[in-house]
């Protein structure tokens, strides 16, 4: 295994559960905990591991009840595009997530918020007054089925015979 | 059987023969106990990805719901020959050259008794899978066993298996990566073997259901090498490397006068395939090299947690080349295969085949399968250790 190859089992790992153990990668990978440490260190230090987040259902948290996708039409700019604005939006807390995207909008942005007011507010005020924001389209979230892989409703399982040979 | 004796003994000759299994007592026991954490399954936990089952309502909900020709789907057996020829063997023709089969069980038992007269002698290697001495049996011919070691990683020596050769063998079955060891052949060992076989003008069965669950290198089918395309059957399936166990989908690629051979007894017992299951395997072959990928990476790093727990446990364990079991030596218990897979479950819950379900050879040995979560593998081996503490 080389080391590009073994970073990038960590990362596969590391996304599908942020929270493995490092004793749990050294041994599905057969390595060394202090060589899984050292080198999830290394992939935070190179900003290839930004951050770590829990995906949890909707409301469990009790604040931030409401979010809202915004698709957002921008002006690019002649000097470095849509970059300057997008990383402007994505500056603001409320902002959860930013991307660009192809297609008929340019910024595709998720928002949160403690009631729709407050969301709607935060785009007229904050998001569309933004110089170079030619419009913007706000789709209030409803219900999750899935979010970073993860499935929000449980499927029926199916037990397996105990032995077969 | 016991409340209906038959009024005489009606049962053919060679199927009262066959040996009851050993093993089925074990079987029934576990099966009626709750709370077992079972490395008894010999089949993927994954369920068949969510793509192929789509396709499988989709089939049905176009109607593809009748016969298809005896051979099987020709759009399955242009993607079975694709696939079989990018991936591990020679080119097929799907026209006459690929039969699709109920599992490789199906296809097994056809081509034994497509090929096999009465007396006939069939070398295979033992521990094995638990069905070919009674499939040899079956189709009136003799097994001929020839036993691999731990001593040597469980590979199969060709001296040994020329020394089994005698003028009545006719049949040379190999299954690598195998159940129940997850030993593997290195090219070096099939070009052996390819020289046996065209030696001694054997025919070779290869079954390679685990090809696709090989970790780290994998070498090219034993019927790629030179003389061997016109007497090599290949046997292969979706089951394990694509989590389908229950659709039960198999092929046989192979020279035309074999497969003809075993289509005749094919379009006699069976007909055809499930139809929607054929459908399935079409979208596996063609769409499912990611889903098979991500759980072949998944078993992978289970064996390497699960030959490690293992070792540390004081049971020798080989690192496996393929499919999903690991063997473990549990001789140095004092106990016997059937005995601690018996009391592993009475004391702690967990359930192993002995190992002499796969031959005599077996003793000594128990097979633990990873196919299930590394949550219930570690759980496991956590029982194992305290049940090989109270052994003292």
């Amino acid at each position: 295994m080389t080391i590009q190859e073994m970073k990038q089992d960590i990362l596969r790992l590391l996304r599908r559960n942020a929270r493995i153990p490092d004793q749990e990668i050294a041994d599905r990978l057969g390595l060394e905990v202090a060589e899984v440490a050292a080198a999830i260190a290394q992939l935070e230090n190179d900003r290839q591991v930004l951050g770590y987040s829990a995906v949890i259902a909707d409301g469990a948290t009790g604040d931030d009840e409401v979010s809202a996708i915004i698709e957002v039409e921008v002006q690019p700019e002649r000097d470095g595009g849509f970059d300057r604005i997008a990383e402007n939006l994505s500056r603001f807390p409320e902002v959860r997530s930013a991307y660009l995207v192809s297609g008929r909008y340019d910024l595709r942005l998720s928002v949160v918020g403690k009631s729709l007011q407050e969301v709607a507010h935060f785009v007229a005020s904050k998001l569309a007054s933004q110089p170079g924001v030619r419009a913007t389209a706000t789709h209030f979230m409803l219900k999750t089925y899935k979010e970073a892989g993860i499935q929000f409703h449980e499927d029926e399982t199916y037990e397996r015979l105990k032995v077969v040979p | 059987m016991n409340d209906s004796k038959l009024s005489r003994n009606w049962v053919a000759d060679h199927i009262a023969r066959l040996p009851r299994s050993g093993i089925r007592d074990f079987f029934e026991l576990v099966n009626t106990m709750d709370d077992v954490i079972s490395l008894g399954i010999g089949e993927p936990d994954f369920v068949t990805p969510w793509h192929v089952r789509e396709a499988t309502i989709y089939a049905l909900q176009k109607g593809f719901t009748s016969y298809t020709s005896n051979l099987g789907y020709m759009p399955l057996r242009r993607s079975v020959c694709r696939y079989v020829a990018e991936r591990f063997g020679p080119g097929y023709d799907p026209a006459t050259e690929c039969l699709i089969t109920v599992g490789v069980s199906e296809g097994l038992d056809l081509a034994l008794r497509a090929l096999l007269n009465p007396g006939d002698e069939v070398v295979y290697h033992e521990p094995c899978y638990v069905s070919y001495a009674p499939s040899i049996a079956m189709a009136h011919a003799v097994p001929v066993a020839v036993v691999t070691k731990e001593e040597t990683e469980f590979a199969l020596d060709p001296a040994a298996v020329e020394a089994a050769i005698t003028p009545k063998t006719k049949v040379l079955l190999l299954n690598f990566p195998s159940n129940p060891t997850g030993a593997g052949l290195t090219a070096e060992d099939k070009a052996r073997l390819a020289d046996i076989a065209v030696r001694h003008d054997l025919l070779v069965i290869s079954d390679e259901i685990y090809e696709e669950l090989t970790y780290g290198e994998r070498t090219p089918s034993i019927a790629t090498l030179p003389g061997m395309r016109e007497r090599t059957l290949i046997l292969n399936g979706l089951s394990k490397a694509h989590a389908m166990t229950g659709y039960r989908i198999g092929y046989a690629c192979g020279p035309q006068a074999l497969v003809e051979a075993m289509m005749k007894i094919h379009q006699y017992s069976m007909l055809c395939v499930s139809s929607i299951a054929q459908a399935a395997a079409i979208e596996a072959l063609e769409n499912g090299d990611g889903p098979r990928r991500e759980m072949l990476r998944e078993y992978e790093q289970r064996r390497n947690v699960i030959v490690k727990r293992l070792n540390a446990l004081g049971l020798p364990c080989l690192m496996p080349r393929g499919a999903f079991y690991v063997f473990p030596r549990i001789a140095g218990t004092g106990l016997s295969s059937n005995d601690f897979a018996r009391r592993l479950l009475e004391q702690q819950k967990v359930a192993v085949v002995p190992g002499t379900a796969f031959g005599a050879s077996g003793e000594g040995y128990v097979r633990c399968a990873y196919a299930t979560g590394l949550e219930d593998i570690e759980e496991a081996m956590r029982r194992i250790g305290r049940f090989l503490d109270s052994l003292g």
